[in-house]
Order: C-alpha cells, then structure tokens, then sequence
C-alpha cells in the first residue's frame, strides 16, 4: 500500500514539475499534422484555390447564363456564326467565343465543369469504396479470399481497360450512369492491392490482438481498428485518382461515348472541335485548357497532400 | 523459376478465355443490327434471316462461342461481318501501324524520361530539377487528345502556313512508300503519346535515384575515388532503372490496345481505330480479335516484367 501510495505521489509531483512543458509538446493528432503540413504548401493550397473555383463555377453554372444571356444549348445562328457558318472569335458578347453552332463556349464550359468534376468525383469514390472492401477482405481473411480476390485482381488488371470500356459503353449505350460504373468497374484494383498490401501488416499487431481477445468481430476489427490506419494512403490515392477519372471520362466522350449531344461536356466539345481547329483555335483551346487546368491543380493538391501525410516521401 | 513461369501461363490462359467468355456474352445481350445495316433499308425478313444464317448468328449462343474458340485454337479467328475479310487479316495489316506509333513513342518517352529524371535527381532542388518537374507535371496532367491538337495546330498548320509543310495532318505512310515520310507522318503521333507518358517516367526516375543515391555502396563508391560521372551512371542508374524497367514492360503491354486516341486524332488505321471502327458497327469477330490480342500483349508483358525484376534484382526470387 505504501510503496503504492509513494508510487502516486511520485508521478504526481513530475506531473507538477513538467507540466508547462508537457503542455507544450503535448501529443497531436496525425490528421491535424498532415493538415498544418498541407496548410503551409503553397502550390498545394493555390491547386485547392483553383479547384474550389472550378467547383464553384460547376454549382453555380447557370450564373453564366445569367450574366451573358446565353444558355447553353442555345445556337445563335446568326450573332453565333460568321456568314460563311463557321465560329466567331472571343468577343464582348461571346467572351470565349462560339461553336461551330453557334453556342456561347464561356457557358457551355461552366455546364461541362459539373460534368467532368461530377463524374471525376462520383466515380472515384466508386471506386475507392469497391476497392477498400475487397482490400480488406482480401488483407484481413488471407485463405482461400484472399487467393480468390487477388485472382480477380490480376485477372481486371490484364484487361487492356480501354479498349473493353470502349466495347462496353458501345454496348450497353453511352450516358453519365454508364460512364460511371465502367470506370469504377475497371479501376478498383489497383486501390484493392494497395490497401491488401497494407492490411496484411496491419492485421499482425498488438492492438488488433487486443481488441480480438475482446471479443470484437471481425466486422468491427476490420472498420474500426484496421481501416482507420490506411485510410491515410486510400485518401492520397483518391485525390490522385479524380484527374486520371476526368481525363477518362473526357476522352470516352472524344471518342462519342460519353454523354450524347448537345449536353456541354468537355470530351465531346474538344471532339467537335476537331474538324475546326485551323479555322477556330478558341473553340478546342479553351475546353482544352479547362481540362488541362482542372487536371493539373487534382495533381498538384494530390502531390501535396502525399507529401503531409508522408513528408519523407515525394519532393524530398 | 519453371513452375513460375508455367503457372503464370495457365493463369494468362484463363484470363484471355474469361475475355472471351465476356465479350460474347456482352453483344449477345444486345441485339444485333448487323443484318439490317448489311442488307439495306429495303430488306424483305428473308433477306435478313438468309445473312443471319450465313454468317452463323441464327445459331444458339453456345454453339457459336464453341465454333469460335474451336476455330481460335487453330489461328483462325473468323471473318469480318461486312467485307468476310480474315480477322487475322484485318489485324495483320493494321499492326505494323500500331508498332511504328508504340516502339517509336516507346524510345522517346524512355530517352526523355530517364534523362530528366537523372538530372533531377542529381541536383535535387536545383533550377533544372524544378522546371524538369514542372515539365513532368505539366504533360503529366495533360490529355492526349487535346495535346494531339494543339500539336497539329502549331506542328502542322501554323508551320504550313509560314511555308515549311514538314508533317502531315494524318495518315500513315508504310515503310515502303520510304523512310523519310513514315518518319514524317510518325513524329506528330509519336510526340503525343510519348510526352504524355515521359511525365511518369521522369518522376519515377527521379525518386528511384534519389533512393539509390543515399544507399552506402554509392557513399562507397564515391570514397574509392570513381569520379561522379561513373558513379551516376554505372552505380546508381543501373539499380535505380529497376522499377523504370518494370513500368515500362506493363505500359508497352497496356499500349498495343490504349493507342485508341492517339491513333483516332491523327487517323492512323491502326489496332486501336480499327477496334473502334468495329465497335460502332457491332462487328463481333474483329472487336474479339483486337480485344484479345491486346489483353495477350499485356498478359505477356506482365509475365516478361516478372522475370525481367528476377534478372535485374537477383534478391527478388520467384515463387
């Protein structure tokens, strides 16, 4: 008892002593970590800038209609396009320009935002979610799940994605839903394999042990005490994902596979350019250029917060 | 190292027969039009029942996917549904196309890519290695399609129009026709798939080297006294190129089938145009060709990756 008592007392009177500093080395949350990391790079905070202007611009779309008049599908045949039918130039009334229909390229470009970052969003986390549960499983059961899930992943792997996405929207007809499982169908993988890789280590430790001699289920092992800790590498990966989602849903519409006329969509609008670019540089540079913006600001914002949640990673 | 190799065969195996098993299952869903569209606004039923029946497509599913698989072991992989052209034909021809775009993209990305990367690497934080980045970064984020544009519209059309009508707006030249002009009708589509794809390989590298630059034979190499130049390139680059090697077996395999926008930008009649070419006209036997061909390019890349990694890394061991 009195060897306890001094015990307490002892830790006690540390406490006493150490406590401004204790206070001040006090122990953070990771997240908050990797979040004031993030905070401090600037090219990652200007692409998060971009992107929340760009998805600013997607909500409140029909404000371009508003401030020019134009909607989008509207075709002025006449202010839209030169009497020999080709497109205008940027102007004070088409600031980017016309289509070769005569549609106002500023509005339709807004209207595609809502496409492309719809699409690039819902997709990814389509995926991301196909992918940390068959991961999981896969990681967390081994056995014969883990044999058959790993198959299934080499097996989508091997599938030259593309061409059978192609095959597949061809088949079962283009449009927005269609776009979406394809591209979550076929990217779960490589997301399943990351975070397999990560539970198989995870599984082994103590605190996984602990909670199992508990009497926790395998249920609440695997989302409560497992998935918390790879959560990390699954939210770098995602952020990454959404620009390579974009860009393939933006080029199944290139191709006429993805949303069917006159909805504004980038892929489609730079397809219909095409056959105009020697007479209307506007008309493919400047969905182009969205594209190429919203792209780059995902890939730059993913770099960044690769780098805050593992600092001795990427840019060292 | 043999019982690897054959069990990653019969895996191979296995995935190009569940291709097939879903690409059939796939347009037997759907109806097919094909008959229709062959025999023209004013086919009488008969008329469409008689091209049914002579291009098999009035038989059960299953005894159709049986005479295709049969056929498939023996090299035949039947006939086109509009011209009764040989599949294997129609991909014989529109090869050599796609190799010219993939090898030729291949030794560019790789050129540019690797070198970027080591100078990136080797002075880490300099002026060139953030341009490098920049660079990488830049073709990394941008889509094909609209760099294949923007590449004809300074490449090919502003260079017209200021009297140097180097590069053509399309097309392929076969070799036969000579050198100079497939050279000339490559370049634009070689540019837009290879710097595209030099982005990854610039960054890979330059991490990759960065990693190996710190390890202690490098340190011991240095204190040996080798000048830095034999370090860079004899020490570091070969055990940095590992992971280079390997990314670049799997994006060959993957290209065979991906060269779909390059080669629809620039109408090369390659692989991938043919494929969507077919694809728009339900034609099933060229559509399986392709689709199979490309799936066994990457399967067989994958495979080659695997025991290129044994090779180049003798600590990895196949099992």
């Amino acid at each position: 008892m009195s060897t306890g008592s001094t015990e307490t007392r002892g830790s006690e009177e540390i406490e006493t002593e150490l406590a401004p500093e204790a206070a001040a080395i006090e122990g953070r949350n990771p997240w908050l970590l990797a979040w004031q990391r993030l905070r401090r790079d600037r090219v990652a905070m200007i692409s998060l800038a971009v992107i929340v202007l760009i998805a600013l611009a997607a909500i409140f779309a029909p404000i371009f209609t508003h401030f020019t008049g134009h909607p989008p599908n509207r075709q002025y045949l006449h202010q839209g396009t030169t009497p020999e039918g080709l497109p205008v130039g940027p102007n004070g009334n088409f600031w980017l320009g016309t289509d070769n229909l005569g549609r106002d390229i500023l509005v339709r470009i807004a209207y595609g935002a809502r496409i492309s970052l719809g699409v690039g969003v819902v997709a990814t986390l389509l995926t991301v979610a196909i992918g940390v549960v068959v991961g999981l499983a896969a990681g967390f059961f081994r056995g014969i799940v883990d044999t058959v899930l790993a198959r299934l992943v080499d097996v989508i792997l091997s599938v030259p994605f593309f061409l059978v996405a192609i095959a597949l929207v061809a088949v079962a007809g283009p449009g927005l839903t269609m776009t979406v499982l394809v591209i979550g169908f076929f990217s779960w993988a490589s997301v399943a394999r990351i975070v397999r890789g990560q539970v198989l280590s995870i599984r082994e430790r103590e605190y996984v042990e602990a909670a199992r001699s508990l009497g926790a289920t395998n249920l609440r092992i695997m989302f409560i005490d497992v998935l918390p800790n790879v959560l990390a590498q699954v939210i770098v990966y995602t952020t990454l994902l959404i620009p390579v989602v974009i860009v393939t849903q933006a080029a199944l519409s290139f191709l006429g596979l993805g949303l069917q006329p006159p909805t504004a969509d980038w892929g489609g609008m730079i397809a219909e350019s095409q056959n105009y670019y020697t007479v209307a540089w506007w008309f493919v540079a400047f969905p182009g250029i969205a594209l190429l913006i919203t792209t780059l600001a995902f890939n730059l914002f993913g770099d960044g917060v690769r780098d805050a949640f593992d600092p001795r990673a990427g840019r060292s | 190292m043999f019982r690897f190799l054959i069990l990653r065969i019969l895996q191979g195996i296995l995935v190009l027969w569940l291709i097939t098993v879903a690409v059939f299952a796939l347009f037997f869903v759907v109806p097919s039009n094909v008959a229709r569209t062959l025999a023209g606004r004013q086919a009488t039923p008969r008329t469409i029942h008689l091209i049914n029946h002579r291009l098999g497509l009035d038989q059960p599913i299953l005894k159709q996917y049986w005479d295709f698989i049969s056929k498939a072991f023996h090299g035949d992989l039947g006939y086109d549904y509009y011209h009764q052209i040989p599949v294997t034909h129609i991909m014989a021809q529109a090869l050599p196309i796609t190799l010219s775009l993939a090898i030729g993209a291949a030794v560019i990305w790789m050129a540019l890519g690797v070198f970027n990367g080591v100078v990136s690497a080797i002075h880490p934080r300099s002026v060139a290695d953030r341009s490098m980045t920049v660079f990488a970064l830049f073709f990394y984020s941008m889509p094909s399609f609209f760099l294949g544009l923007m590449l004809l519209f300074f490449l090919y059309y502003k260079l017209t129009l200021a009297g140097y009508k180097w590069f053509p707006a399309g097309g392929y030249a076969p070799l036969s026709q000579g050198v100079g002009q497939w050279f000339l009708h490559m370049v634009l589509p070689w540019l837009t798939l290879a710097l595209v794809l030099a982005a990854t390989y610039t960054r890979l590298t330059r991490s990759s080297m960065l990693d190996v630059l710190g390890e202690d034979y490098i340190k011991t190499a240095r204190s040996k006294g080798l000048n830095e130049r034999r370090v860079t390139y004899r020490h570091a680059l070969r055990s940095a190129l590992t992971p280079v090697v390997t990314q670049f077996g799997i994006d060959l395999g993957q290209l065979i089938g991906g060269v779909v926008i390059t080669e629809t930008v620039f109408s090369l009649p390659g692989l991938g145009k043919t494929a969507i070419d077919a694809i728009t006209q339900q034609d099933l036997p060229v559509i399986i060709g392709i689709v199979l061909f490309a799936s066994a390019c990457v399967v067989v890349a994958n495979i080659l990756v695997d025991l290129l990694y044994a090779f180049l890394d003798p600590r990895v061991r196949l099992s």
